[in-house]
């Protein structure tokens, strides 16, 4: 899923500072499930500011709403009730897709991101979260013993490890292993280093960022008259 | 006006401990503020911290929560979770300027009357050093 983390509040505030009415949309899509952005957390933002507003005797409503998810158009658009109640600001609690979607579809609202979105990853334990894919549009990781060197090694190194691997960690922090290690250990383990690609190639990134803005159509999906 | 100050405060208290503390203090016509609102729960696992964050909205100066000593919560951690979440508000009300101490967590044993009574004189004396909350003020404004 995407993980994305609240920002800090006081860049929050700034958002709606001498704002009196305020919406908040929260996202029941990964934010929940990260627990970054879903009703309960919109809950407990929008009662902060209220707080907030309250303690310094600033007038401010904030109302919030939280919809299926914030990545379809079908879902923004049940926002149309709420906007028309006429926000000097939303708030959207999604990861940026959503304030996207919603200044897209409602383009005179004032929109801001309440959270930053981080990475896609997984969750370790109860309350943390380690990123798990860069997707860069060409899964290799059966190369790898199940592993993502792409994402998880610092260098995104495809012929690792590197010098700075020392007692499984890696050189940029003692809280990041290294997955170089990891690979190495379990295919070793394995027995399987007959398998292994000695040397992997040079990776085609066109499929990543570095060919520009990416789309998927599936024309099999595709309704014309939903297009716009 | 700091004399006529009643601390108006909410304290969620377990069941299994603090709520039967309680009991036991008024049972044993121990003395302490009347103006505690306690609220019973199932555990202390069941705060939640909009659970505090609404007692604020709605005026209280203080919010404490009591739950069974720590390894002895009838579902293991709840007292320990609930810990967590009230370290992590005391965290976001100082962020937006609210003193942290009008939130507390308090461990004791359903045995323990008189320091049920203890704590909410405690607590109660902190809350009235501190004053009325500032969201208080402004809503009776």
């Amino acid at each position: 899923m995407i993980i994305a983390e609240r920002k800090p509040i006081d860049e929050i505030k700034g958002f709606i500072e001498g704002k009196k009415k305020v919406l908040l949309v929260g996202c029941r899509g990964c934010v929940t499930v990260c627990n970054a952005g879903g009703t309960k957390e919109v809950g407990i933002l929008a009662s902060l500011l209220r707080l907030d507003a309250q303690k310094d005797g600033r007038e401010l409503t904030v109302d919030e709403f939280t919809l299926e998810r914030q990545c379809d158009p079908e879902y923004i658009e049940e926002l149309l009730e709420h906007v028309e109640k006429k926000y000097e600001a939303i708030l959207s609690m999604a990861c940026s897709v959503g304030p996207q979607f919603i200044s897209r579809r409602y383009p005179r609202e004032k929109v801001y991101p309440s959270l930053n979105t981080c990475f896609i990853g997984g969750a370790l334990a109860h309350g943390i979260w380690a990123e798990h894919c860069q997707a860069c549009g060409n899964c290799v990781i059966h190369n790898f013993g199940g592993m993502c060197p792409i994402s998880r090694c610092s260098k995104s190194l495809l012929n690792g490890p590197c010098g700075g691997s020392a007692g499984g960690v890696c050189e940029i922090s003692k809280e990041v292993e290294c997955i170089w290690h990891l690979i190495a250990s379990k295919v070793m383990e394995e027995k399987r280093l007959d398998d292994f690609t000695p040397v992997q190639p040079i990776k085609d990134w066109t499929s990543s960022r570095d060919g520009g803005p990416r789309k998927i159509v599936r024309e099999e999906l595709v309704k014309e008259e939903m297009v716009k | 006006m700091s004399e006529e100050f009643e601390p108006r405060v909410i304290a969620f208290c377990c069941q299994y401990c603090a709520y039967s503390a309680a009991d036991m203090a008024g049972s044993m016509r121990l003395q302490y503020p009347s103006n505690v609102e306690i609220v019973l729960i199932p555990c202390t696992g069941r705060f939640d911290v909009i659970l505090a964050l609404k007692a604020f909205e709605a005026g209280a100066d203080g919010v404490y929560v009591a739950g069974c000593l720590v390894g002895n919560c009838h579902f293991l951690d709840g007292n320990i979770r609930a810990q967590q979440r009230v370290d992590y508000l005391q965290k976001e009300l100082k962020n937006i300027g609210i003193e942290p101490e009008r939130l507390a967590m308090y461990n004791l044993s359903a045995s323990q009357g008189p320091r049920f009574a203890e704590i909410v004189n405690e607590f109660s004396e902190i809350i009235s050093r501190l004053g009325p909350s500032p969201i208080k003020k402004n809503l009776a404004a």
